[in-house]
Protein backbone atom coordinates (compact mmCIF):
# COMPACT_ATOMS: atom_id res chain seq x y z
CA UNK A 1 0.00 0.00 0.00
CA UNK A 2 1.59 3.33 -1.32
CA UNK A 3 1.56 6.14 1.46
CA UNK A 4 0.37 7.84 -1.12
CA UNK A 5 -3.47 6.29 -0.72
CA UNK A 6 -3.02 6.15 2.75
CA UNK A 7 -3.35 10.02 2.67
CA UNK A 8 -5.84 9.72 -0.06
CA UNK A 9 -8.03 7.71 2.13
CA UNK A 10 -7.81 9.72 5.35
CA UNK A 11 -9.26 12.61 3.27
CA UNK A 12 -12.01 10.68 2.88
CA UNK A 13 -15.09 9.82 5.17
CA UNK A 14 -16.94 6.86 5.73
CA UNK A 15 -19.83 5.72 3.40
CA UNK A 16 -19.34 7.66 0.44
CA UNK A 17 -19.84 7.79 -3.06
CA UNK A 18 -16.36 7.71 -4.81
CA UNK A 19 -15.21 7.36 -8.03
CA UNK A 20 -11.48 6.75 -9.16
CA UNK A 21 -10.27 8.05 -12.37
CA UNK A 22 -7.71 6.27 -14.01
CA UNK A 23 -8.03 3.33 -11.19
CA UNK A 24 -5.42 1.38 -12.80
CA UNK A 25 -5.31 -2.35 -11.06
CA UNK A 26 -7.65 -0.86 -8.79
CA UNK A 27 -5.57 -0.58 -5.70
CA UNK A 28 -6.63 2.25 -4.38
CA UNK A 29 -10.53 1.39 -4.89
CA UNK A 30 -9.91 -2.02 -3.00
CA UNK A 31 -8.53 -0.31 -0.30
CA UNK A 32 -10.83 1.65 0.02
CA UNK A 33 -14.03 0.08 0.06
CA UNK A 34 -12.51 -2.58 2.51
CA UNK A 35 -11.29 0.28 4.74
CA UNK A 36 -13.87 2.85 5.00
CA UNK A 37 -17.15 1.20 3.07
CA UNK A 38 -16.67 3.22 0.36
CA UNK A 39 -19.49 3.01 -2.50
CA UNK A 40 -16.43 3.26 -5.21
CA UNK A 41 -15.87 2.98 -9.44
CA UNK A 42 -13.46 3.46 -11.04
CA UNK A 43 -12.30 4.65 -14.89
CA UNK A 44 -9.34 3.14 -16.16
CA UNK A 45 -8.42 3.17 -20.06
CA UNK A 46 -6.00 -0.20 -19.79
CA UNK A 47 -8.02 -3.08 -21.00
CA UNK A 48 -5.29 -5.13 -18.90
CA UNK A 49 -5.91 -3.04 -16.00
CA UNK A 50 -9.57 -3.64 -16.03
CA UNK A 51 -9.32 -7.06 -16.26
CA UNK A 52 -7.49 -6.92 -12.67
CA UNK A 53 -10.18 -4.67 -11.30
CA UNK A 54 -12.85 -7.19 -12.55
CA UNK A 55 -10.64 -9.92 -11.22
CA UNK A 56 -10.89 -8.20 -7.48
CA UNK A 57 -14.92 -7.15 -7.57
CA UNK A 58 -14.06 -3.57 -8.51
CA UNK A 59 -16.88 -1.77 -10.48
CA UNK A 60 -14.83 -0.41 -13.39
CA UNK A 61 -15.84 1.11 -16.44
CA UNK A 62 -13.09 0.70 -19.28
CA UNK A 63 -12.91 4.30 -20.67
CA UNK A 64 -11.30 7.59 -21.18
CA UNK A 65 -11.05 10.30 -18.78
CA UNK A 66 -10.81 12.82 -21.54
CA UNK A 67 -14.31 11.92 -22.94
CA UNK A 68 -15.70 9.76 -21.06
CA UNK A 69 -16.10 11.82 -17.75
CA UNK A 70 -19.19 13.78 -19.56
CA UNK A 71 -21.53 10.65 -19.12
CA UNK A 72 -21.56 11.38 -15.44
CA UNK A 73 -24.23 14.01 -13.98
CA UNK A 74 -22.95 17.10 -12.06
CA UNK A 75 -21.90 16.77 -8.20
CA UNK A 76 -23.31 12.68 -8.78
CA UNK A 77 -19.95 12.04 -6.44
CA UNK A 78 -19.01 12.81 -3.24
CA UNK A 79 -15.17 12.80 -4.11
CA UNK A 80 -13.56 12.32 -7.57
CA UNK A 81 -10.01 11.08 -7.22
CA UNK A 82 -6.99 11.64 -9.85
CA UNK A 83 -3.99 10.58 -8.75
CA UNK A 84 -0.63 11.04 -10.72
CA UNK A 85 -2.48 11.42 -13.87
CA UNK A 86 -3.46 14.55 -14.71
CA UNK A 87 0.12 15.31 -16.24
CA UNK A 88 -0.60 12.62 -18.70
CA UNK A 89 -3.60 13.68 -20.34
CA UNK A 90 -4.07 15.94 -23.50
CA UNK A 91 -5.72 18.67 -21.94
CA UNK A 92 -5.68 18.74 -18.21
CA UNK A 93 -7.04 21.56 -17.36
CA UNK A 94 -10.33 20.32 -18.87
CA UNK A 95 -10.01 17.27 -17.04
CA UNK A 96 -9.66 18.90 -13.93
CA UNK A 97 -12.76 21.04 -14.97
CA UNK A 98 -14.74 17.65 -15.34
CA UNK A 99 -13.57 16.36 -11.91
CA UNK A 100 -14.92 19.28 -10.13
CA UNK A 101 -18.30 19.07 -12.16
CA UNK A 102 -18.88 15.51 -11.41
CA UNK A 103 -17.40 15.50 -7.73
CA UNK A 104 -18.15 17.43 -4.66
CA UNK A 105 -15.07 17.60 -4.27
CA UNK A 106 -11.72 15.70 -6.26
CA UNK A 107 -8.40 14.93 -4.50
CA UNK A 108 -5.70 15.64 -7.07
CA UNK A 109 -2.21 13.91 -6.68
CA UNK A 110 0.90 15.57 -8.78
CA UNK A 111 4.46 14.27 -9.43
CA UNK A 112 6.20 17.50 -8.27
CA UNK A 113 8.55 18.40 -10.82
CA UNK A 114 9.79 21.18 -8.46
CA UNK A 115 11.62 18.43 -6.71
CA UNK A 116 15.03 18.74 -5.81
CA UNK A 117 16.14 15.29 -6.80
CA UNK A 118 14.83 16.48 -10.15
CA UNK A 119 16.57 19.76 -10.04
CA UNK A 120 19.69 18.15 -9.74
CA UNK A 121 19.06 15.91 -12.14
CA UNK A 122 18.52 17.70 -15.00
CA UNK A 123 20.96 21.00 -13.79
CA UNK A 124 23.92 18.29 -13.51
CA UNK A 125 23.45 15.41 -15.57
CA UNK A 126 21.67 17.41 -18.30
CA UNK A 127 19.32 14.78 -19.16
CA UNK A 128 15.57 14.30 -18.50
CA UNK A 129 15.21 13.42 -14.62
CA UNK A 130 14.01 10.00 -13.69
CA UNK A 131 13.17 9.73 -10.04
CA UNK A 132 10.89 6.93 -7.80
CA UNK A 133 7.70 9.48 -9.24
CA UNK A 134 8.75 9.87 -12.82
CA UNK A 135 9.91 6.54 -13.71
CA UNK A 136 10.02 6.71 -17.21
CA UNK A 137 12.40 7.61 -20.12
CA UNK A 138 11.66 11.19 -22.31
CA UNK A 139 10.70 8.63 -24.92
CA UNK A 140 8.72 6.52 -23.33
CA UNK A 141 6.97 8.91 -20.69
CA UNK A 142 3.32 8.71 -20.64
CA UNK A 143 3.49 12.23 -19.28
CA UNK A 144 2.74 15.64 -21.03
CA UNK A 145 2.23 18.57 -19.09
CA UNK A 146 4.73 17.79 -16.13
CA UNK A 147 4.49 20.45 -13.44
CA UNK A 148 5.54 21.78 -9.79
CA UNK A 149 3.94 22.06 -6.68
CA UNK A 150 4.33 25.84 -7.04
CA UNK A 151 2.71 26.12 -10.99
CA UNK A 152 -0.41 23.81 -9.75
CA UNK A 153 -0.77 25.76 -6.61
CA UNK A 154 -0.95 28.96 -8.95
CA UNK A 155 -3.03 27.34 -11.65
CA UNK A 156 -5.86 26.33 -8.90
CA UNK A 157 -5.99 29.49 -7.67
CA UNK A 158 -6.11 31.41 -11.08
CA UNK A 159 -9.11 29.57 -11.70
CA UNK A 160 -10.45 30.27 -8.53
CA UNK A 161 -11.01 27.10 -7.46
CA UNK A 162 -11.04 26.34 -3.21
CA UNK A 163 -8.33 24.74 -2.25
CA UNK A 164 -9.36 22.56 1.14
CA UNK A 165 -6.21 21.12 2.17
CA UNK A 166 -2.99 20.59 0.49
CA UNK A 167 -0.05 17.91 1.20
CA UNK A 168 3.59 17.72 0.38
CA UNK A 169 4.51 14.15 0.50
CA UNK A 170 8.20 12.94 0.94
CA UNK A 171 8.71 9.10 1.22
CA UNK A 172 6.81 8.75 4.67
CA UNK A 173 6.58 12.42 5.55
CA UNK A 174 3.59 14.23 5.20
CA UNK A 175 3.24 18.28 5.51
CA UNK A 176 0.69 20.87 5.04
CA UNK A 177 1.28 23.29 2.33
CA UNK A 178 0.67 27.08 2.31
CA UNK A 179 1.39 30.39 0.97
CA UNK A 180 4.04 31.19 2.88
CA UNK A 181 5.88 27.64 2.98
CA UNK A 182 5.03 26.87 -0.77
CA UNK A 183 8.76 27.62 -2.29
CA UNK A 184 10.14 25.06 0.57
CA UNK A 185 7.43 22.36 -0.10
CA UNK A 186 8.17 22.94 -3.89
CA UNK A 187 11.74 21.76 -3.23
CA UNK A 188 11.18 18.90 -0.99
CA UNK A 189 8.30 17.03 -1.85
CA UNK A 190 8.21 14.64 -4.66
CA UNK A 191 4.43 14.13 -4.34
CA UNK A 192 1.42 17.00 -3.98
CA UNK A 193 -1.61 15.66 -2.75
CA UNK A 194 -4.69 18.54 -3.19
CA UNK A 195 -8.53 18.25 -1.84
CA UNK A 196 -9.95 21.20 -3.99
CA UNK A 197 -13.62 22.30 -4.82
CA UNK A 198 -15.28 24.69 -7.10
CA UNK B 1 -41.53 -30.26 -32.63
CA UNK B 2 -43.26 -29.91 -29.06
CA UNK B 3 -43.51 -33.03 -29.11
CA UNK B 4 -40.23 -34.03 -28.82
CA UNK B 5 -39.35 -36.55 -25.76
CA UNK B 6 -36.82 -34.31 -24.59
CA UNK B 7 -38.02 -31.00 -24.55
CA UNK B 8 -39.56 -29.92 -20.92
CA UNK B 9 -42.17 -27.88 -21.21
CA UNK B 10 -44.16 -25.34 -18.74
CA UNK B 11 -47.84 -24.48 -19.68
CA UNK B 12 -48.70 -20.91 -19.13
CA UNK B 13 -52.10 -20.97 -18.31
CA UNK B 14 -51.85 -16.83 -16.88
CA UNK B 15 -53.36 -15.09 -19.96
CA UNK B 16 -50.83 -12.75 -21.59
CA UNK B 17 -51.37 -9.42 -23.12
CA UNK B 18 -49.15 -8.83 -25.98
CA UNK B 19 -47.87 -5.81 -27.58
CA UNK B 20 -49.58 -6.48 -31.10
CA UNK B 21 -53.29 -6.09 -28.60
CA UNK B 22 -54.00 -10.00 -28.66
CA UNK B 23 -53.79 -12.27 -25.73
CA UNK B 24 -52.75 -15.81 -25.49
CA UNK B 25 -53.21 -18.00 -22.61
CA UNK B 26 -52.52 -22.17 -21.60
CA UNK B 27 -49.02 -21.43 -24.06
CA UNK B 28 -46.63 -23.86 -23.87
CA UNK B 29 -42.69 -22.38 -22.76
CA UNK B 30 -39.83 -24.55 -23.19
CA UNK B 31 -36.96 -24.92 -20.84
CA UNK B 32 -33.86 -26.33 -19.51
CA UNK B 33 -32.03 -26.18 -16.33
CA UNK B 34 -28.41 -26.83 -15.59
CA UNK B 35 -27.09 -27.09 -12.03
CA UNK B 36 -29.03 -27.06 -8.78
CA UNK B 37 -31.13 -24.79 -7.25
CA UNK B 38 -29.78 -24.10 -3.42
CA UNK B 39 -31.80 -24.04 -0.50
CA UNK B 40 -32.07 -20.24 -0.05
CA UNK B 41 -32.88 -19.97 -3.78
CA UNK B 42 -30.29 -17.33 -4.22
CA UNK B 43 -28.16 -18.74 -7.26
CA UNK B 44 -30.45 -18.98 -10.24
CA UNK B 45 -29.27 -17.42 -13.44
CA UNK B 46 -31.70 -16.71 -16.18
CA UNK B 47 -29.82 -16.90 -19.50
CA UNK B 48 -31.42 -15.16 -22.70
CA UNK B 49 -30.51 -16.83 -26.12
CA UNK B 50 -30.00 -14.80 -28.93
CA UNK B 51 -31.96 -15.17 -32.54
CA UNK B 52 -31.31 -18.83 -33.68
CA UNK B 53 -30.09 -20.32 -29.71
CA UNK B 54 -32.40 -22.02 -27.99
CA UNK B 55 -33.01 -23.96 -24.44
CA UNK B 56 -29.75 -25.74 -24.60
CA UNK B 57 -27.39 -24.40 -23.54
CA UNK B 58 -25.12 -26.27 -22.61
CA UNK B 59 -23.96 -29.99 -22.94
CA UNK B 60 -24.93 -31.50 -26.23
CA UNK B 61 -28.31 -30.55 -27.48
CA UNK B 62 -30.93 -33.64 -27.70
CA UNK B 63 -32.40 -32.53 -30.81
CA UNK B 64 -29.70 -31.50 -32.81
CA UNK B 65 -26.93 -33.61 -31.29
CA UNK B 66 -24.56 -30.81 -31.41
CA UNK B 67 -22.98 -28.76 -28.77
CA UNK B 68 -24.69 -26.46 -26.64
CA UNK B 69 -24.48 -23.05 -28.33
CA UNK B 70 -22.89 -21.52 -25.30
CA UNK B 71 -21.09 -24.70 -24.11
CA UNK B 72 -17.97 -22.22 -23.93
CA UNK B 73 -18.82 -20.45 -21.22
CA UNK B 74 -21.66 -22.35 -19.00
CA UNK B 75 -20.71 -25.43 -17.82
CA UNK B 76 -18.57 -27.02 -14.68
CA UNK B 77 -15.99 -24.49 -13.30
CA UNK B 78 -16.60 -22.31 -16.48
CA UNK B 79 -17.38 -18.73 -16.70
CA UNK B 80 -21.01 -19.78 -15.31
CA UNK B 81 -20.34 -22.25 -13.02
CA UNK B 82 -22.94 -25.20 -12.85
CA UNK B 83 -21.34 -26.00 -10.07
CA UNK B 84 -22.23 -23.12 -7.98
CA UNK B 85 -25.46 -21.98 -9.93
CA UNK B 86 -28.82 -22.96 -11.36
CA UNK B 87 -29.07 -21.95 -15.00
CA UNK B 88 -32.12 -21.22 -16.56
CA UNK B 89 -32.83 -20.95 -20.51
CA UNK B 90 -36.28 -21.16 -22.34
CA UNK B 91 -36.92 -21.17 -25.84
CA UNK B 92 -38.46 -17.42 -26.91
CA UNK B 93 -42.05 -17.32 -27.48
CA UNK B 94 -41.73 -17.16 -31.55
CA UNK B 95 -39.78 -20.14 -31.40
CA UNK B 96 -39.16 -23.58 -32.95
CA UNK B 97 -37.87 -25.65 -30.11
CA UNK B 98 -40.77 -26.06 -28.36
CA UNK B 99 -42.22 -23.21 -27.08
CA UNK B 100 -45.68 -21.79 -28.92
CA UNK B 101 -44.56 -20.79 -32.10
CA UNK B 102 -45.60 -20.38 -36.00
CA UNK B 103 -45.29 -24.05 -35.84
CA UNK B 104 -48.14 -24.36 -33.29
CA UNK B 105 -51.44 -25.42 -33.84
CA UNK B 106 -53.94 -22.57 -33.50
CA UNK B 107 -56.94 -23.35 -31.78
CA UNK B 108 -59.04 -25.16 -34.51
CA UNK B 109 -55.75 -27.58 -34.76
CA UNK B 110 -54.46 -25.52 -37.98
CA UNK B 111 -50.85 -25.04 -37.90
CA UNK B 112 -50.00 -21.17 -37.43
CA UNK B 113 -47.65 -19.74 -40.10
CA UNK B 114 -48.03 -16.41 -40.16
CA UNK B 115 -51.52 -16.39 -38.11
CA UNK B 116 -49.38 -16.34 -35.15
CA UNK B 117 -49.07 -13.41 -33.52
CA UNK B 118 -46.18 -10.97 -34.12
CA UNK B 119 -44.21 -11.03 -30.85
CA UNK B 120 -42.15 -8.29 -29.25
CA UNK B 121 -39.06 -8.56 -27.19
CA UNK B 122 -41.10 -7.56 -24.38
CA UNK B 123 -43.49 -10.11 -25.06
CA UNK B 124 -40.95 -12.98 -24.47
CA UNK B 125 -39.35 -11.74 -21.39
CA UNK B 126 -43.29 -11.17 -20.12
CA UNK B 127 -43.55 -14.90 -21.08
CA UNK B 128 -40.53 -16.14 -19.20
CA UNK B 129 -40.68 -14.67 -16.24
CA UNK B 130 -43.69 -17.41 -15.52
CA UNK B 131 -40.55 -19.28 -15.03
CA UNK B 132 -39.65 -17.99 -11.92
CA UNK B 133 -43.20 -18.32 -10.07
CA UNK B 134 -42.80 -22.31 -11.56
CA UNK B 135 -39.34 -22.62 -9.56
CA UNK B 136 -40.34 -20.32 -6.69
CA UNK B 137 -37.27 -18.34 -6.95
CA UNK B 138 -38.34 -14.51 -5.73
CA UNK B 139 -35.10 -12.94 -7.27
CA UNK B 140 -32.33 -14.40 -9.22
CA UNK B 141 -29.01 -13.67 -9.25
CA UNK B 142 -28.21 -12.63 -12.26
CA UNK B 143 -30.20 -12.78 -16.10
CA UNK B 144 -27.51 -12.59 -18.80
CA UNK B 145 -27.15 -12.98 -22.44
CA UNK B 146 -25.91 -11.77 -26.11
CA UNK B 147 -27.16 -9.89 -29.01
CA UNK B 148 -30.68 -10.65 -28.98
CA UNK B 149 -30.30 -12.30 -25.21
CA UNK B 150 -28.99 -8.89 -24.34
CA UNK B 151 -31.96 -7.03 -25.43
CA UNK B 152 -34.05 -9.54 -23.54
CA UNK B 153 -31.50 -8.56 -20.51
CA UNK B 154 -32.25 -5.12 -20.32
CA UNK B 155 -36.00 -5.68 -20.97
CA UNK B 156 -36.47 -7.96 -18.31
CA UNK B 157 -34.79 -5.66 -15.50
CA UNK B 158 -36.71 -2.94 -16.53
CA UNK B 159 -40.02 -4.72 -16.04
CA UNK B 160 -38.98 -6.37 -13.00
CA UNK B 161 -36.39 -4.42 -11.36
CA UNK B 162 -36.10 -6.04 -8.19
CA UNK B 163 -35.90 -9.56 -9.43
CA UNK B 164 -32.31 -9.84 -10.37
CA UNK B 165 -29.06 -8.97 -8.41
CA UNK B 166 -26.43 -8.86 -11.16
CA UNK B 167 -27.34 -8.15 -15.16
CA UNK B 168 -24.81 -8.96 -17.74
CA UNK B 169 -25.92 -7.32 -21.23
CA UNK B 170 -23.39 -8.81 -24.13
CA UNK B 171 -22.90 -7.48 -26.99
CA UNK B 172 -25.90 -5.75 -27.44
CA UNK B 173 -27.95 -2.79 -28.51
CA UNK B 174 -30.80 -0.80 -26.66
CA UNK B 175 -32.59 0.15 -29.86
CA UNK B 176 -32.51 -1.97 -33.14
CA UNK B 177 -30.09 -0.05 -35.91
CA UNK B 178 -31.58 0.51 -39.14
CA UNK B 179 -28.34 -1.33 -40.50
CA UNK B 180 -29.41 -4.30 -38.37
CA UNK B 181 -33.02 -4.03 -39.52
CA UNK B 182 -31.78 -3.96 -42.87
CA UNK B 183 -29.86 -7.18 -42.57
CA UNK B 184 -33.19 -8.49 -40.89
CA UNK B 185 -35.40 -7.29 -43.81
CA UNK B 186 -32.37 -9.32 -46.51
CA UNK B 187 -32.70 -12.38 -44.46
CA UNK B 188 -37.05 -12.19 -44.82
CA UNK B 189 -37.16 -10.98 -47.94
CA UNK B 190 -35.00 -14.59 -49.04
CA UNK B 191 -37.32 -16.83 -47.06
CA UNK B 192 -40.38 -15.25 -48.34
CA UNK B 193 -38.59 -15.56 -52.28
CA UNK B 194 -38.52 -19.34 -51.79
CA UNK B 195 -41.70 -20.51 -53.30
CA UNK B 196 -41.88 -23.57 -50.81
CA UNK B 197 -43.09 -20.56 -48.45
CA UNK B 198 -46.47 -20.52 -49.89
CA UNK B 199 -47.21 -17.26 -47.35
CA UNK B 200 -46.02 -19.00 -44.59
CA UNK B 201 -48.39 -21.95 -45.30
CA UNK B 202 -45.58 -24.99 -45.70
CA UNK B 203 -46.25 -27.99 -43.98
CA UNK B 204 -44.54 -30.68 -44.87
CA UNK B 205 -40.30 -30.88 -44.41
CA UNK B 206 -40.30 -31.34 -48.41
CA UNK B 207 -41.64 -28.33 -49.06
CA UNK B 208 -40.61 -26.29 -46.69
CA UNK B 209 -38.42 -23.04 -47.75
CA UNK B 210 -34.91 -24.40 -46.70
CA UNK B 211 -33.41 -22.64 -49.83
CA UNK B 212 -34.56 -18.72 -48.71
CA UNK B 213 -34.03 -19.94 -44.92
CA UNK B 214 -30.22 -21.05 -46.01
CA UNK B 215 -29.87 -17.70 -47.53
CA UNK B 216 -31.40 -16.02 -44.88
CA UNK B 217 -28.53 -17.64 -42.49
CA UNK B 218 -25.62 -17.37 -44.62
CA UNK B 219 -26.01 -13.21 -45.41
CA UNK B 220 -26.69 -13.31 -41.70
CA UNK B 221 -23.81 -15.22 -40.70
CA UNK B 222 -21.29 -12.90 -42.64
CA UNK B 223 -22.69 -10.16 -40.58
CA UNK B 224 -21.46 -12.23 -37.19
CA UNK B 225 -17.87 -12.43 -38.43
CA UNK B 226 -15.64 -9.56 -38.52
CA UNK B 227 -13.26 -8.94 -41.94
CA UNK B 228 -9.91 -10.21 -40.22
CA UNK B 229 -11.77 -12.87 -38.87
CA UNK B 230 -12.78 -14.04 -41.90
CA UNK B 231 -9.55 -13.32 -44.16
CA UNK B 232 -7.22 -15.20 -41.60
CA UNK B 233 -9.58 -18.35 -41.34
CA UNK B 234 -9.79 -18.66 -45.38
CA UNK B 235 -8.23 -15.80 -47.61
CA UNK B 236 -8.91 -17.08 -50.80
CA UNK B 237 -8.01 -20.42 -50.51
CA UNK B 238 -9.17 -22.72 -52.57
CA UNK B 239 -12.08 -25.39 -51.76
CA UNK B 240 -10.58 -29.18 -52.41
CA UNK B 241 -9.15 -27.79 -55.87
CA UNK B 242 -5.78 -27.03 -57.15
CA UNK B 243 -7.29 -23.92 -59.44
CA UNK B 244 -10.38 -21.79 -60.48
CA UNK B 245 -13.17 -24.02 -62.09
CA UNK B 246 -14.51 -21.02 -64.51
CA UNK B 247 -17.88 -22.18 -63.08
CA UNK B 248 -19.80 -20.90 -60.14
CA UNK B 249 -19.14 -24.13 -58.03
CA UNK B 250 -18.11 -23.08 -54.52
CA UNK B 251 -14.50 -22.83 -55.57
CA UNK B 252 -13.20 -21.15 -51.97
CA UNK B 253 -13.40 -22.10 -48.53
CA UNK B 254 -15.76 -19.29 -47.63
CA UNK B 255 -18.28 -20.03 -50.21
CA UNK B 256 -18.32 -23.37 -49.19
CA UNK B 257 -18.62 -22.75 -45.25
CA UNK B 258 -21.08 -20.50 -45.90
CA UNK B 259 -23.05 -22.92 -48.03
CA UNK B 260 -22.53 -25.35 -45.25
CA UNK B 261 -23.19 -22.85 -42.40
CA UNK B 262 -26.71 -22.46 -44.68
CA UNK B 263 -27.30 -26.13 -45.28
CA UNK B 264 -27.05 -27.36 -41.41
CA UNK B 265 -29.64 -24.60 -40.26
CA UNK B 266 -31.98 -25.56 -42.04
CA UNK B 267 -32.16 -28.99 -40.81
CA UNK B 268 -33.02 -27.56 -36.95
CA UNK B 269 -35.02 -24.08 -37.75
CA UNK B 270 -37.81 -22.88 -38.78
CA UNK B 271 -38.48 -20.65 -41.74
CA UNK B 272 -41.41 -18.64 -40.06
CA UNK B 273 -39.60 -18.37 -36.74
CA UNK B 274 -36.86 -16.92 -38.33
CA UNK B 275 -39.40 -14.03 -39.81
CA UNK B 276 -41.19 -13.64 -36.62
CA UNK B 277 -38.05 -13.69 -34.44
CA UNK B 278 -35.74 -11.27 -36.45
CA UNK B 279 -39.11 -9.02 -36.33
CA UNK B 280 -39.17 -9.06 -32.78
CA UNK B 281 -35.85 -8.12 -32.75
CA UNK B 282 -36.10 -5.12 -35.14
CA UNK B 283 -39.62 -3.60 -33.07
CA UNK B 284 -36.99 -3.26 -30.18
CA UNK B 285 -36.64 0.06 -29.07
CA UNK B 286 -36.10 0.09 -25.12
CA UNK B 287 -35.51 4.22 -25.19
CA UNK B 288 -38.99 5.04 -26.70
CA UNK B 289 -40.84 2.99 -24.38
CA UNK B 290 -39.81 5.70 -21.95
CA UNK B 291 -40.25 8.64 -23.89
CA UNK B 292 -36.47 8.56 -25.90
CA UNK B 293 -35.12 8.61 -22.32
CA UNK B 294 -33.00 5.17 -21.82
CA UNK B 295 -32.12 5.86 -18.03
CA UNK B 296 -36.34 5.68 -17.26
CA UNK B 297 -35.82 2.05 -18.52
CA UNK B 298 -33.45 1.46 -15.42
CA UNK B 299 -34.87 3.91 -12.43
CA UNK B 300 -36.54 1.52 -10.44
CA UNK B 301 -33.31 -1.12 -10.20
CA UNK B 302 -30.93 -0.99 -7.72
CA UNK B 303 -29.38 -4.18 -9.87
CA UNK B 304 -25.71 -4.39 -10.52
CA UNK B 305 -24.84 -3.82 -13.97
CA UNK B 306 -21.78 -5.30 -16.37
CA UNK B 307 -21.71 -4.76 -19.82
CA UNK B 308 -19.65 -6.32 -22.24
CA UNK B 309 -18.71 -5.65 -25.65
CA UNK B 310 -15.80 -6.99 -28.37
CA UNK B 311 -13.64 -4.61 -30.43
CA UNK B 312 -14.52 -6.31 -33.83
CA UNK B 313 -17.92 -6.83 -33.45
CA UNK B 314 -19.93 -4.48 -36.36
CA UNK B 315 -23.12 -5.64 -35.56
CA UNK B 316 -23.65 -4.09 -32.29
CA UNK B 317 -20.82 -2.16 -32.00
CA UNK B 318 -18.95 -0.92 -28.71
CA UNK B 319 -20.92 2.75 -29.15
CA UNK B 320 -24.00 1.14 -28.68
CA UNK B 321 -23.10 -0.83 -25.75
CA UNK B 322 -21.28 2.22 -24.18
CA UNK B 323 -24.79 3.95 -24.62
CA UNK B 324 -26.27 1.97 -22.17
CA UNK B 325 -23.52 2.37 -19.78
CA UNK B 326 -23.73 6.34 -20.42
CA UNK B 327 -28.09 6.00 -19.47
CA UNK B 328 -27.13 3.94 -16.21
CA UNK B 329 -24.49 6.33 -15.16
CA UNK B 330 -26.38 9.43 -16.01
CA UNK B 331 -28.83 7.90 -12.95
CA UNK B 332 -25.90 7.19 -11.07
CA UNK B 333 -26.36 3.42 -11.58
CA UNK B 334 -23.73 0.65 -10.18
CA UNK B 335 -22.09 -0.23 -13.94
CA UNK B 336 -18.84 -1.79 -15.09
CA UNK B 337 -18.11 -1.95 -18.63
CA UNK B 338 -15.41 -3.58 -20.64
CA UNK B 339 -14.80 -3.82 -24.24
CA UNK B 340 -12.87 -6.93 -24.94
CA UNK B 341 -10.34 -7.43 -27.50
CA UNK B 342 -11.17 -10.14 -30.32
CA UNK B 343 -11.00 -10.50 -33.92
CA UNK B 344 -13.91 -12.97 -34.21
CA UNK B 345 -16.87 -10.49 -34.52
CA UNK B 346 -20.20 -11.03 -32.80
CA UNK B 347 -20.05 -14.24 -32.51
CA UNK B 348 -16.81 -13.91 -29.94
CA UNK B 349 -19.31 -14.02 -27.15
CA UNK B 350 -20.16 -17.35 -28.02
CA UNK B 351 -16.41 -18.59 -28.83
CA UNK B 352 -13.28 -19.55 -26.65
CA UNK B 353 -12.44 -15.42 -25.76
CA UNK B 354 -10.33 -16.29 -22.47
CA UNK B 355 -10.59 -12.34 -21.73
CA UNK B 356 -14.26 -12.30 -21.93
CA UNK B 357 -14.88 -15.53 -20.12
CA UNK B 358 -12.45 -14.45 -17.21
CA UNK B 359 -13.83 -11.29 -16.82
CA UNK B 360 -17.65 -13.03 -17.07
CA UNK B 361 -16.50 -15.50 -14.20
CA UNK B 362 -14.83 -13.35 -12.31
CA UNK B 363 -17.64 -10.48 -12.19
CA UNK B 364 -20.38 -13.33 -11.33
CA UNK B 365 -18.08 -15.26 -8.85
CA UNK B 366 -17.29 -12.24 -6.87
CA UNK B 367 -20.82 -10.68 -6.67
CA UNK B 368 -21.73 -14.02 -6.00
CA UNK B 369 -19.34 -13.79 -2.73
CA UNK B 370 -20.54 -10.51 -1.86
CA UNK B 371 -24.07 -11.85 -1.51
Amino acid sequence: MKNEFQVIADLIEKDKKVLDVGCADGTLMKFLKDNKNINIRGLEISKEKVQECIAKGLTVIEGNAEKDLKQFPDKSFDYVVLSQTLQAFLNPELVLDELLRVGKKAIVTIPNFGYWKVRFHLLFKGTMPITKTLPDEWYNTPNLHMCTIKDFFHFVKSKDIKIFKSLALNNLNKSRINQSNLGVKNLFADLGIFLIEK
Amino acid sequence: MNTEKNIKTLIVKKPLKLDCGKTIKDFPIAYETYGSLNSKKDNAILVFHALTGDQFVTGINPVTNKEGWWSYAVGPDKAIDTNKYFIICSNVIGGCMGSYGPSHKDPDQKIFGTNFPVITINDMVNAQYNLLDHFGIDKLFSITGGSMGGMQVLQFISNFPDKSKTVIPIATTSSHSAQNIAFNELGRQAITADSNWKDGNYTSNDTNPGKGLAVARMAAHITYLSKKGLQEKFGRKLQEREDLKFGFDADFQIESYLRYQGSVFVDRFDANSYLYITRAMDYFDLAKQFNGNLSEAFINTNAKFFIISFTSDWLYPTQENKDIVIALNSIGADVGFVEIESDKGHDSFLLDVPDFLSALKNFLDKSYEEN
